[in-house]
C-alpha cells in the first residue's frame, strides 16, 4: 500500500498557509514553545497578505480630529456587512483591534507616523464615529504598503522564534480520523514531488482566499482556494460563498489593485464627461461609501453609456489634484503601479479602473476562537475537532454581505491570534493522542493519485483550457449584477467542467518542481470554490451587500436575514445570524445610510 | 500587425543536460503587456512544462525575479513594448538550479536570518509603553527605502562578490534588511548588530560595484545602505576608541 511509503512527522500544529493569518497564529505558538510548523506553497514573504495597500482598522484614536471607540467601530463593521456580520465576533474583532495593532507595532510594523510620533491613521470607506457621523480616521497605515509591511514584521517575528517553515509545500489534503478528529494534512514537496503526513494535534487552515475563480481579479496566481476545497471535500460547510467583494479600483484590463487609500486621502471617481459621480448616489459618504455600492455605482455609469476611454467601458480615479507630497509620502506604491501597470502619471491624469473582484467574504464557519464550526439542520453548530481556520478562508463571519476597507488585516491579525490563542491553551492543558489509521491517510492522497494515474484518448481538454472556460462563466454569470436564469445556466456549466477535470491529464509528470502538476491540484480547489458560488448565489434570492440580484432587487430580512450554508453533496440551508454580541446591545436591522 | 517575439528559454532538469528553448508567440495571443503574461501564455498555449516562479504579478511579492537578456529583473514588471524581438531568459545567475527558471533559494534566506531581521526594541522603550513605541516622522522616513524590499533576490543573484563567497558574504539584500534595523530608532541592539559585521566577509566583501542598485525592481539602494552600515561602524570604533582613551586617561 501507498501509504506505508510516505514519510510521517508529528508535530503540536500544523498551520496551513504563511500568510498574515497563519504566521500570527504561528508566533503565539511558537512563542510558548510548542512544536509548530508552517506548510505553504510558496515562501511565506510570497503570501498574499503583502498586496494588500491601504491599512488596518482600530479605533486607537491618533487622529487628534476626533475622539475614537471600539463600539463606533463595531457599528460600521455590522452596517458595512449589511447585517451578515456575526455580532458577536464584530464586537470581538473591534474591541481587541487597539491592542493587536499596537502589538504588532512594538514588533517592528514601522507604520507611518503622525505629528505625535503615533501611528498614522487614515479615513477609509464606510468608517464614521459617533454611530455614522463624521468620517473618521481610523486605518493605521504604513504609507500605502501596510499588508507587505505587515506580513514582514511577522515573518520576522517567526524567524526569531525558529518557527519549522514547509516553503514550497503543497497541502493536498486533510486526514481525519474515524473518531471525527481533524490529525494533520498530507502535504507535498514541490522541489522533489515527495509526500509526507505531517500528524498533529491541531490544524490551521490560513489558506486565504480563491479570487481566481474570476477572469479579472486583483488576487495573486496563488489564490486559488486550497482550504476551501480541503474542508468541502472533508464534508464540512462553506458560508455565505455568494458574497464576493468587486473592489470599485482595479486598475482596467490588468485588474491590478488601487488602493482605498487613494480615496482616503481625497481622490475620487469621474466618468466619461469627467463629471465626479458619486456624491450623487451616495450624498454623504460619496467616494468613501461601501466598496459593493461603489462598486454598482461605477458599473451603472458604465451600463449608462458614462464610462471613460474610446469604449466607454471604466471609470477614472482623479488624484491629480492631490497635493505632490501626498503622492510621495502617503502613496508612494500607487504612483509606482500606475506608471507600470496603466502607463499613466497619476500627478496628470486619472488611473483608468473598473470594479474587480478582490476578496471572498464567504469561508470555512468559525467561532470566535476560530474552532471550525459544522452546521446541519436540526442537530445546529458542533465544533470540528482539531480543525482550526483563519484569514480569507474562515468565515467566523466579521465581514457578512460586504467587507469594510482595512477589516480584512485586521480579521487576520485577530483570528489568526484568537486561533494560536485557543490551541496554546488546549495544548497547555495537554491533548490525547489520536490513532489514525492507514485507512485514514489513504482517504486523503486518493485523489492525488487518481490524478497521477490519469491516461485518456487525448479528447479531454487541458488545464488551462477549463480554468479560462470557469474563468468566464464565473466573470458573466456571478459578477456585480446577477439573474436567476444566467446563475443556473452557469452553475450547469461549471458541473460539466468538474466531471472534465477528472479526465484532465497530466501530460508532465516529472518529479522536480512540477507547476503543471500543482496547477491541476489548484484547479481542482478552484472548481470547489466557483460550484459552491453558484450554488450559493442562486440560492438567495434576495439583494444583500455584494450580492446584487436584478430579479430580486431588495434586501429580504424576513426570509433572508441568515447565512448560507453550502456542502458538497447537498443543496444550500440557512444558517442564523448570531445577534448576542456580550458587551453591547446588538445593533438592529436597519437600512444602510450612503 | 503585432509583433511575433522569440523567447529562448533556459531549460533545465536534475540529471539532464540543460538548454535554450526557443518559443514564438505574438504579443495579442494574450492579454497583458508584461513579460510575465507572455511566459504564461506560452505555458498554457504551448508548453505546461515550461517552470517558473509567480503569485501577485504586481510587483510586490518577489517571486518571478529571473535574468531577462542578461539583467536581473521581475518578469511582471517587465514591460514587453521594452523588449527586443528576441527575449532571452535564464534563471538568476549563481544560484544553484532547481528547475527551468526556479533557482534554490535556501542559501539567500540563511543569509537574510543571519542579519536577526526582526526589532530588538531597546529596554527602555518596553518598561514605558504600553501602547505603540514614539517615533518622530523625521526617525521614521530613515527606514524609508530599507522596509520596502521584496526579497526577490534580483540584487544578491546580481553581485559578484556574493557569487564568490554566498556562505560568507551576507549579499546586499541581507545588508540592506540589517541596515534597516540598525537605523530604527526603536531598536535597542544597534551596537551589537554592528559588531556583528567584524569580519573579512559578511559585510567587507562588498566591493561596491553596484550592480544590485542597477537591478532592484523596486528602485532601492543596497550600495547605499552598506555604506550606511559602514559608516556607522567608523563611528562606533571612533566612540570604542575615544572611551578606551577615557579609561586609560583615568586609569
Amino acid at each position: 500500500m501507498i501509504v506505508n511509503k510516505i514519510d510521517r512527522k508529528n508535530y503540536d500544529c500544523i498551520i496551513i498557509g504563511g500568510g498574515g493569518a497563519g504566521l500570527r497564529a504561528a508566533y503565539t505558538l511558537a512563542k510558548s514553545n510548542h512544536k509548530v510548523a508552517v506548510v505553504s506553497k510558496v515562501y511565506p514573504s510570497r503570501s498574499h497578505t503583502c498586496a494588500a495597500q491601504g491599512g488596518i482598522n482600530a479605533a486607537v484614536g491618533n487622529a487628534g480630529q476626533h475622539k475614537d471607540d471600539w463600539r463606533f467601530h463595531m457599528y460600521d463593521t455590522v452596517m458595512g456587512s449589511d447585517f451578515l456580520g456575526d455580532q458577536k465576533a464584530i464586537e470581538y474583532m473591534c474591541k481587541e483591534a487597539p491592542d493587536a495593532i499596537l502589538e504588532l507595532e512594538r514588533m517592528g510594523m514601522p507604520f507611518s507616523r503622525d505629528d505625535n510620533g503615533r501611528i498614522y491613521q487614515r479615513s477609509f470607506g464606510g468608517q464614521t464615529v459617533n454611530y455614522g457621523g463624521e468620517i473618521a480616521k481610523r486605518t493605521c497605515a504604513v504609507a500605502d504598503r501596510t499588508g507587505h509591511a505587515l506580513l514582514h514584521t511577522l515573518y520576522q517575528q517567526c524567524l526569531s522564534l525558529n518557527v519549522n517553515f514547509y516553503s514550497e509545500w503543497f497541502a493536498i489534503d486533510l486526514v481525519r480520523a474515524a473518531n471525527g478528529h481533524v490529525v494533520g494534512v498530507v502535504a507535498m514537496d514541490l522541489e522533489t514531488s515527495a509526500l509526507q503526513f505531517m500528524k498533529s494535534h491541531f490544524t490551521v487552515l490560513a489558506t486565504g482566499g480563491a479570487g481566481r475563480i474570476f477572469k479579472s481579479s486583483t488576487n495573486a496566481y496563488t489564490c486559488t482556494g486550497d482550504g476551501l476545497a480541503m474542508a468541502y471535500r472533508l464534508d464540512l460547510p462553506l458560508q455565505d460563498m455568494e458574497m464576493w467583494q468587486f473592489h470599485p479600483t482595479g486598475i482596467f484590463g490588468v485588474g491590478i489593485l488601487v488602493s482605498e487609500g487613494t480615496r482616503g486621502e481625497g481622490g475620487y471617481l469621474v466618468n466619461g464627461d469627467n463629471e465626479r459621480f458619486m456624491p450623487s448616489y451616495a450624498p454623504h459618504f460619496k467616494d468613501l461609501a461601501c466598496r459593493d455600492f461603489v462598486s454598482r455605482c461605477s458599473m451603472i455609469e458604465i451600463r449608462e453609456g458614462r464610462g471613460c476611454g474610446p469604449n466607454k467601458d471604466h471609470v477614472g480615479l482623479q488624484l491629480s489634484h492631490l497635493p505632490k507630497a501626498v503622492f510621495k509620502e502617503k502613496l508612494p506604491g500607487i504612483t509606482e503601479l500606475s506608471r507600470v501597470y496603466a502607463n499613466i502619471d497619476p500627478m496628470v491624469d486619472p488611473i483608468p479602473v473598473v470594479p474587480t473582484c478582490h476578496y471572498m467574504m464567504g469561508g470555512i464557519p468559525t467561532n470566535k476562537d476560530a474552532e471550525v464550526v459544522d452546521y446541519n439542520l436540526g442537530s445546529g453548530d458542533q465544533v470540528v475537532p482539531g480543525l482550526y481556520a483563519c484569514g480569507e478562508v474562515a468565515n467566523v463571519s466579521v465581514h457578512g454581505a460586504n467587507r469594510l476597507g482595512a477589516n480584512s488585516l485586521l480579521d487576520l491579525v485577530i483570528f489568526g491570534r484568537s486561533a494560536g490563542q485557543s490551541i496554546k491553551d488546549k495544548l497547555d492543558q495537554g491533548v490525547a493522542d489520536v490513532p489514525v489509521s492507514d485507512d485514514d491517510v489513504h482517504q486523503a492522497i486518493q485523489r492525488f493519485f487518481e490524478f497521477e494515474s490519469n491516461h485518456n484518448s487525448g479528447a479531454a481538454k487541458s488545464v488551462s483550457e477549463l480554468r479560462v472556460m470557469m474563468q468566464e462563466i464565473m466573470q458573466n454569470d456571478f459578477g456585480v449584477f446577477r439573474t436567476e436564469i444566467s446563475m443556473k445556466t452557469g452553475l450547469e456549466k461549471l458541473k460539466q467542467l468538474d466531471d472534465q477535470i477528472r479526465e484532465c491529464q497530466l501530460v508532465d509528470k516529472s518529479k522536480s518542481f512540477n507547476t503543471a502538476r500543482v496547477e491541476l491540484l489548484e484547479l481542482d480547489n478552484l472548481m470547489k470554490v466557483a460550484i459552491s458560488t453558484a450554488k450559493s448565489a442562486v440560492y438567495r434570492t434576495e439583494s444583500r451587500g455584494a450580492h446584487s440580484r436584478e430579479d430580486y432587487q431588495s434586501r429580504n430580512d424576513d426570509s433572508w436575514h441568515c447565512h448560507t450554508i453550502d456542502k458538497i453533496k447537498m443543496d444550500p440551508v440557512k444558517r442564523p445570524v448570531d445577534m448576542s454580541p456580550e458587551i453591547v446591545d446588538a445593533i438592529p436591522l436597519r437600512e444602510r445610510a450612503q | 500587425m503585432s509583433q511575433v517575439r522569440k523567447y529562448r528559454i533556459y531549460r533545465y532538469q536534475t540529471g539532464r543536460q540543460p538548454f535554450l528553448q526557443t518559443y514564438k508567440i505574438a504579443d495579442d495571443a494574450f492579454t497583458g503587456n508584461m513579460l510575465l503574461d507572455a511566459l504564461e501564455a506560452i505555458k498554457s498555449q504551448q508548453d505546461p512544462s515550461l517552470s517558473f516562479r509567480r503569485s501577485c504579478g504586481a510587483g510586490v511579492c518577489g517571486s518571478d525575479g529571473m535574468n531577462i537578456n542578461g539583467r536581473n529583473g521581475l518578469a511582471c514588471m517587465t514591460p514587453l513594448a521594452q523588449m527586443p524581438r528576441v527575449v532571452t531568459i535564464y534563471p538568476m545567475p549563481g544560484m544553484p538550479v532547481i528547475r527551468d527558471l526556479i533557482v534554490d533559494l535556501k542559501q539567500f534566506f540563511n543569509q537574510y536570518k543571519k542579519v536577526k531581521p526582526w526589532l530588538q526594541p531597546s529596554k527602555k522603550l518596553i518598561s514605558e509603553s504600553d501602547r505603540e513605541f514614539i517615533q518622530s516622522k523625521s526617525d521614521r522616513d530613515k527606514l524609508d527605502g530599507l522596509y520596502e524590499c521584496i526579497l526577490c533576490a534580483c540584487c544578491t543573484t546580481a553581485c559578484p562578490s556574493y557569487w564568490w563567497n554566498p556562505q560568507k558574504f551576507i549579499g546586499p539584500a541581507g545588508l540592506l534588511a540589517a541596515c534597516r534595523f540598525i537605523l530604527d530608532t526603536r531598536d535597542g541592539k544597534k551596537e551589537e548588530r554592528l559588531r556583528s559585521f567584524e569580519d573579512l566577509y559578511k559585510l567587507y566583501r562588498c566591493r561596491g560595484i553596484m550592480n544590485c542598485v542597477e537591478v532592484c525592481p523596486k528602485g532601492l539602494n543596497p550600495s547605499h545602505a552598506i555604506s550606511v552600515i559602514r559608516r556607522e561602524m567608523i563611528g562606533l570604533h571612533h566612540q570604542g576608541s575615544m572611551s578606551d582613551q577615557s579609561t586609560n586617561s583615568g586609569g
